[in-house]
């Protein structure tokens, strides 16, 4: 256990290695920053000065060890842009991303996986087919677009919630995040909903498939001679058999809506890190965008695995060896 | 002689897109407490869809028509669907042909066998727990303690077997239903199980139903020996009786195509063709056109059913005496 755990981190760190020369030179070809950054009419020498402050008058490989020393020194860089540190500008938005992102997929499992459930044992019902048809609707309409229509209906037409924004911010344990207050729930609700309609969709689809297959198989059948309940079969039997895929889907999205929830940010004006990132992309600061993308690649590292080890928890034929 | 099984006239219709198909077709047998009877066929005869419309665990579009179910006395038939599901595990029981696919894979044994246990009787997991244990020792499992903690991929297949059957067992069933529960075992292991199962019914006076196509099986362990076809049982009689003088065409042909290690090299008799469509069955007598004894009145009329002590179907069994 201990060991895989050594190996996975090492394997980890050759990962984010990877990735941030790719990301690196990448940011270098989409252009330079200096372009955006001053006024037009500014002088030659100002020009110069600027550039030779920023490093950027040296070779591609020589400004990559420049940053691997300071990231080494825990200095991810300071924001062109806004000329704060970029881990305090990432960790200014985080939290607004991470409430809203928790309470999406609560949403999306909460309600997905019961409906998948019952799509599954009862797949000839009405509710069953009904709930198929939402799941569809759920991932093939574009995100912004049921984003405007929830502000239209809630927001302009009935005036029940806020059309967008990040509403009071309370404390709780020392956090500070807006789900400690009323104003904070009206204003997170509607967005997180937007969020989550594409993991309904999906969560309910695998749960379905699972359902359906698990329900014909022996063990079922075995459980069923020995006089237990449905509901006992599906909840102790069934679910933990079908949880697999339906972890590994849930960590992927959990994971990818962190990182880019820029959509449902853009249309509900909410200010997390999706948002930072489109802008310093547009703005070509590239000390965010470089460490933004580095702190994604461990974000996903991290959550797959704890996807992992929840696997060897879930079914005891997995075992925790090896590397990949 | 009351039966711990009686099954009168039971009649199980599939509504299938392309027909109706009556997979157990007017079945009766009954089995007396402590006997072993074997329910054998080939595959598609209807013994296994026979097995489950016993318990009531027949699903769409698949319904039971027809006939009476009595577990000692009480007819099955007529209990709502929970009352039903309240005599499964505690008056009859079940046990499956693939050891690998009856215990789930992701719980320990213990935890399914106590979830048994616990769902007809009130008790603390660690009381059902120590009555999952004392099963276990009863099919002659060593440390049943650890065996408990177990997963099933963790046990060989025999034992898995072992464990699916003390399962069934767990609140003393008066009938257990097996359905081909050795057919993927090694033979060793196959023996084992089946000397057990017979001291198994010999003690606690369970009644099992054998449900089989292995007749050498059957020869060794059953008392009694039900032969269905396309649905209907052919031929009954104590396995004796069947084994050594059997009357109807089709069982004569099955025995004879048992390989036998004492003649080696000899040449294998076959029944020719295969077993019917239920969809569209032959008229008349289901076997005509794969029997050697049919004539005119085997094409028209269905059947004879044959009672002077045994049952047979047949217009034409084979004269004993």
């Amino acid at each position: 256990m201990l060991g895989y755990l050594v190996r996975r981190l090492a394997q980890a760190v050759a990962v984010v290695f990877a990735m941030s020369v790719i990301v690196f030179v990448g940011v270098y070809a989409i252009g330079n920053p200096i372009d955006v950054m001053i006024d037009p009419g500014a002088t030659q020498e100002i020009r110069a000065k600027l550039i030779e402050q920023y490093g950027l008058d040296q070779p591609l490989w020589q400004q990559y060890f420049v940053f691997l020393a300071n990231v080494a020194e825990g200095d991810l860089g300071t924001s062109m842009v806004y000329n704060i540190p970029v881990v305090d500008l990432v960790f200014s938005r985080l939290p607004a991303t991470v409430e809203l992102v928790l309470v999406s997929v609560t949403i999306a499992g909460v309600v997905g996986i019961p409906a998948g459930l019952y799509a599954g044992y009862r797949p000839d019902s009405i509710g069953a087919k009904a709930i198929m048809a939402l799941s569809v609707l759920g991932f093939s309409v574009p995100t912004f677009w049921i984003g405007m229509l929830l502000i239209m209906a809630f927001a302009v037409n009935l005036g029940w919630l806020p059309s967008g924004g990040r509403g009071d911010v309370g404390e709780v344990l020392g956090l500070h995040t807006s789900l400690a207050t009323a104003d904070g729930w009206s204003h997170v609700i509607m967005p997180a909903i937007n969020l989550s309609l594409f993991k309904m969709g999906l969560l309910i689809r695998l749960t379905r498939a699972g359902m359906v297959e698990a329900m014909s198989t022996d063990y079922v059948k075995f459980a069923r001679a020995q006089g237990l309940p449905d509901r006992q079969i599906v909840f102790r039997h069934i679910l933990r058999n079908i949880s697999i895929p339906i972890v590994t889907v849930f960590g992927l999205e959990l994971g990818s809506t962190l990182a880019f929830a820029v959509v449902t940010e853009s249309v509900f004006n909410w200010p997390g890190v999706g948002k930072l990132i489109i802008d310093s992309i547009l703005q070509l600061d590239r000390p965010v965008m470089v460490s933004y993308l580095i702190m994604v690649v461990i974000l996903f590292v991290l959550i797959n695995l704890t996807v992992d080890l929840i696997y060897a928890r879930l079914d005891p034929r997995v075992r925790l060896k090896g590397g990949a | 002689m009351t039966g711990a099984l009686e099954v009168r006239g039971l009649t199980t219709r599939f509504e299938t897109r392309a027909g109706p198909v009556t997979a157990v077709n007017d079945v009766s047998f009954s089995v007396a407490p402590g006997r072993i009877m074997g329910l054998v066929g080939e595959s598609g005869s209807g013994k296994s869809v026979t097995g489950f419309s016993i318990l009531g665990l027949i699903e769409e579009p698949g319904r039971v028509t027809g006939g009476s179910v009595l577990v000692e006395g009480q007819d099955l038939r007529a209990l709502k669907p929970d009352q039903m599901r309240r005599m499964r595990g505690r008056k009859v029981s079940m046990v499956f042909q693939d050891p690998m696919m009856t215990l789930n894979p992701v719980l320990r044994v213990g935890d399914q066998m106590s979830m048994a246990v616990r769902v007809h009787e009130k008790m603390s997991k660690r009381a059902a727990w120590d009555r999952a244990r004392e099963a276990l020792e009863i099919v002659g499992i060593p440390a049943p303690a650890e065996r408990l903690k177990a997963y099933p991929h963790q046990l060989s297949g025999g034992m898995r077997q072992r464990v699916a059957i003390a399962t069934a067992l767990l609140h003393r069933p008066a009938v257990i239903i097996a359905d081909e529960p050795t057919t993927a075992l090694d033979v060793s292991i196959q023996g084992q199980i089946l000397a057990e199962v017979r001291r198994l019914a010999d003690e606690t006076g369970t009644a099992i139903v054998w449900v089989t196509h292995d007749l050498a099986v059957v020869s060794s362990l059953a008392d009694d020996i039900c032969v269905m076809y396309a649905g209907r049982i052919v031929e009954s009689g104590t396995s004796e009786q069947v084994i050594t003088a059997p009357r109807h065409p089709y069982t004569k042909g099955l025995i004879e195509s048992v390989p036998s290690l004492h003649e080696p090299g000899r040449k294998l008799p076959q029944i020719p063709g295969s077993t019917p469509q239920l969809l569209n069955l032959p008229t008349g007598c289901p076997f005509r056109p794969r029997c050697p004894r049919a004539t005119d009145i085997c094409a028209t009329e269905p059947p004879r059913l044959d009672t002077d002590g045994r049952h047979v179907l047949c217009h034409h069994p084979l004269e004993t005496t």
